[in-house]
C-alpha cells in the first residue's frame, strides 16, 4: 500500500473530526444566547436534583466558555479539551462526566450495530447475487419484492411493529433493555443468552430492513456483469458455472458494493440510534434521547461527536482495506 | 422480471448487443409518431413508475378529500375522548391527549410531505447549481465542492441536524423544520448531478455546441439541462424521501414542531406514551402505514425514473 494513499485517507479522517468538532462549536453560537446559561436556568426552574452543584457548574462553564475571551481563544480551548477526550460534565446528571456516560453506552451500540450491519450486508449481498444469476432457484424471485418494500421503512418504525407482535402480543422476547433488570453482568452463559434474547428484536428490525437494499444493488450488478466480455470468455473457456459465479461475477461486484457500504454507514448508524430509543437499548441512542429531553447540552454534543468519530474510524478502516479488494487503486494517483 | 430469460442469453455474448443498440432508435421513432400512445405503452413496461405515482396520488387524495369531510381542528388535543380504539364515530381512534387520529392523519400527511418537498427542492436546486459550477468550471472550485461533499456525506446528517435543531428548538415551525433539513439536503444531489455533468461535458453534441459559438451558460441551460431532466427528477424524488426520513427522525427524537400534527410528531407521541407496549395498536399503526405508502411510493417512482434516465437498465429490470 503506497504511503501517500494511507496518508491521504488518514488526513481525510482528521478532516472529518475537525469539521465535526467545528460544527459542534459554532452551531450553538449561531444563536446569540448562551445555551449553557439557558439550560441551567431551565434546569433550575424545573427544580430538583441539580441544585447542589449549580454554583460550581456555572462557575466552571463560565470559565470554560470564557465569555470575556475572544471567540478564537474559546475555540482553541474547546479543541484542546476535545483532543483530551474531555466532554465536560453532564448537566442533568451533574457529578458524572459525559465521558463516563458515553463509555458505558458505547459497547452496547457497537455490539448491536456492528453485528447487524455486517450480517445484513453479507446476507443481502449473497441473496442479491443469487437472484441475479440465471441458474438460481426460482423461489428467490418471490423473496425480493417484500424485502424491497420493507427496505423503504426506517428501522425503528419496523421495530415498533416487531415489538408489538413478538414482544407485546406473543411475549417471546423482552420489551425493554439489554439484559434483565436486576441481574449483574457476569461472563456466564446464562447472561450471554439473556443479552442475545434482548438484542434479537432490535437486531432483526435492522437486518430485515437493510437486507433488501443490498440485495437490490447486488442483483442489478450481477445481471449487468453477465453481459461483459470476460464472462463470455470464461464461459467459452469451459469454466464451471460455480467458478464463473464466485471468481468472476461476485469478485468484480465486490468493489462497488464495498464503496456503497462505506457510504451507507452514516445512514445505518443514524437509523440505529432510533432503534435503540424504541427498544430502550442502553446505547448511545438512548443516552442521546434522554439528553435531548433533559436539554443536557454537553451530553448531546459529546454523543454526537463520539458517533461521528466512530463512523470516521470505520470509514478509515474500510478505506485502508479497499486496496486489498481493488489492486488497481495502488497505481492510481488522484 | 419477465425479462430474465433474455438476461440468461446475455451470457452467450455479443448477440445481445445489437438488438439492445437498436432499441433506442426504434423507440425514438415510436415516440415521434405517437407520443401519447408510446408513453402509455412504455408505462406498461416500466410498471414501477405508475404504481408509485398512484400510491403518492392516493395519499394526496386522502388528505384533500379528508380535509373536506373531516374537521381538522379535531387534530388538536382534548377534541375527543382519549384512547378510543377505532369505532364508528372515530374510524381511526384517538390518542392519549384526545386527538382524533383521523383528523391528525389528514392534517399531518400534507405537512410531512411539505417538509419533504421544500427541503428536497432546495436540496436539488442548490445541488444542481453547485454541480454545474463545480463540473463545468473545474479547478479549485471543483476541488472544494468535491471535498465538502465527500466529508459531508461521511458524517451522518441526522446528527448535525440534531445539533442544529437543539440550538433553535424554541417553537420551531413546520417551515423552519424544512429549512433545517434542507441544510444538508444538497450534498447527495450535488454528487450525483456533478457526475452526470462531467460525463455529459465530453459528449460530442456539447463539443459541437461549443464549436458553434454558444456561451457556457447557454450550453448549460439550452443543451445540458433538458438532457439532465430525468436525472434531476430522480434526484428530487430521492431528496424528498431522504428529507422526510430526516424530518421524522428529528421529530421522533422530540425535536420537531411540537404543536403540529405531522406524522413524525405522532410517532414521537407514540414513543412518549409507550403506545406499543400499552396495546394501543391503532395509534402507531396509522402513521407507520401512511409513511410506508409514502416511502414505497417514492421508491417506486425513483426506480421508474432511473430506468428512463438510464436505458441500460431497461433490459435488466
Amino acid at each position: 500500500m503506497p504511503i501517500d494513499y494511507v496518508l491521504r485517507r488518514v488526513g481525510f479522517f482528521f478532516l472529518i473530526l475537525w469539521l465535526a468538532a467545528t460544527l459542534n462549536f459554532f452551531i450553538p453560537r449561531l444563536s446569540s444566547q448562551n445555551p449553557v446559561r439557558e439550560r441551567m436556568i431551565e434546569q433550575a426552574v424545573l427544580g430538583g436534583y441539580v441544585h447542589a452543584g449549580m454554583d460550581q457548574m456555572v462557575e466552571e462553564y463560565e470559565r470554560r466558555f470564557g465569555l470575556d475571551q475572544p471567540l478564537y481563544i474559546q475555540y482553541f480551548r474547546y479543541m484542546g479539551d476535545l483532543l483530551q477526550g474531555d466532554f465536560n460534565y453532564s448537566i442533568a446528571n451533574f457529578p458524572r462526566t459525559v465521558r463516563e456516560m458515553l463509555a458505558e453506552a458505547l459497547p452496547w451500540t457497537i455490539g448491536l450495530l456492528v453485528t447487524t450491519t455486517v450480517l445484513s450486508f453479507i446476507l443481502g449481498t449473497l441473496l442479491g447475487a443469487f437472484m441475479g444469476w440465471p441458474r438460481a432457484p426460482v423461489f428467490l424471485q418471490y423473496v425480493l419484492p417484500p424485502l424491497l418494500a420493507l427496505h423503504a421503512l426506517p428501522y425503528y418504525l419496523f421495530g415498533m411493529v416487531l415489538m408489538y407482535v413478538f414482544a407485546f402480543k406473543a411475549g417471546w422476547f423482552p420489551i425493554f433493555g439489554a439484559y434483565t433488570a436486576g441481574t449483574i453482568p457476569t461472563p456466564s452463559l446464562e447472561f450471554v443468552l439473556d443479552v442475545v434474547r434482548h438484542a434479537t428484536l432490535p437486531a432483526l428490525s435492522i437486518i430485515l430492513v437493510a437486507v433488501g437494499g443490498w440485495a437490490l444493488t447486488m442483483r442489478a450488478m450481477v445481471v449487468t456483469i453477465q453481459g461483459e466480455d470476460f464472462i463470455t470468455f470464461a464461459d467459452a473457456k469451459g469454466l464451471k458455472g460455480k467458478t464463473i459465479f464466485l471468481r468472476y461475477a461476485i469478485r468484480n461486484t465486490m468493489l462497488p458494493q464495498a464503496t456503497a457500504f462505506a457510504l451507507a454507514l452514516g445512514q445505518i448508524v443514524a437509523g440505529g440510534v432510533l432503534v435503540e430509543v424504541v427498544f430502550g437499548y442502553p446505547g448511545i441512542g438512548t443516552v442521546l434521547f434522554a439528553a435531548i429531553r433533559q436539554a443536557d447540552w454537553f451530553l448531546i454534543q459529546g454523543a454526537v461527536f463520539t458517533v461521528i468519530v466512530a463512523i470516521g474510524l470505520a470509514t478509515l478502516i474500510l478505506d485502508l482495506v479497499y486496496p486489498k479488494l481493488d489492486p488497481r487503486i495502488t497505481y492510481r494517483r488522484a | 422480471m419477465s425479462v430474465t430469460p433474455q438476461v440468461g442469453e446475455g451470457a452467450s455474448g455479443p448477440l445481445l448487443a445489437s438488438p439492445a443498440e437498436a432499441i433506442p432508435e426504434a423507440s425514438q421513432e415510436l415516440v415521434k409518431s405517437d407520443r401519447v400512445g408510446g408513453f402509455v405503452r412504455y408505462l406498461r413496461r416500466n410498471r414501477s413508475l405508475p404504481i408509485g405515482l398512484l400510491m403518492l396520488l392516493s395519499l394526496v387524495l386522502f388528505s384533500v378529500i379528508g380535509s373536506l369531510l373531516v374537521d381538522t381542528e379535531r387534530a388538536r388535543p382534548l377534541s375527543v375522548m382519549a384512547i378510543q380504539p377505532p369505532s364508528r364515530e372515530l374510524p381511526f381512534g384517538s390518542d392519549r391527549q384526545g386527538r382524533d387520529l383521523l383528523a391528525v392523519m389528514i392534517a399531518g400527511t400534507p405537512l410531512t410531505i411539505r417538509i419533504g418537498l421544500i427541503a428536497g427542492l432546495i436540496g436539488v436546486g442548490l445541488g444542481t447549481v453547485l454541480a454545474f459550477v463545480s463540473a463545468y468550471y473545474g479547478g479549485m472550485v471543483d476541488a472544494v465542492v468535491r471535498g465538502l461533499v465527500d466529508v459531508g456525506l461521511t458524517i451522518p446528517g441526522l446528527l448535525v441536524l440534531i445539533i442544529l435543531a437543539v440550538t433553535i428548538r424554541e417553537g420551531i415551525s413546520v417551515n423552519q423544520m424544512a429549512l433545517v433539513v434542507a441544510c444538508l439536503a444538497w450534498l447527495y444531489p450535488t454528487r450525483v448531478i456533478r457526475a452526470q455533468v462531467l460525463s455529459m461535458r465530453e459528449r460530442a453534441w456539447v463539443q459541437v455546441a461549443r464549436l458553434s459559438g454558444m456561451s457556457g451558460p447557454e450550453i448549460i441551460v439550452k443543451e445540458m439541462l433538458p438532457n439532465l431532466f430525468p436525472y434531476l427528477a430522480a434526484a428530487l424524488v430521492n431528496s424528498v424521501s431522504a428529507a422526510v426520513l430526516a424530518s421524522i427522525g428529528l421529530e421522533a427524537l422530540g425535536l420537531g414542531p411540537i404543536e403540529s400534527p405531522t406524522l413524525g410528531m405522532t410517532v414521537y407521541w407514540v414513543q412518549f406514551n409507550a403506545a406499543v407496549i400499552n396495546g394501543w395498536w391503532w395509534w402507531w399503526l396509522e402513521p407507520i402505514a401512511i409513511l410506508f405508502i409514502l416511502f414505497v411510493g417514492l421508491f417506486l417512482v425513483s426506480l421508474g425514473l432511473d430506468e428512463i434516465a438510464n436505458p441500460r437498465l431497461r433490459k435488466t429490470v
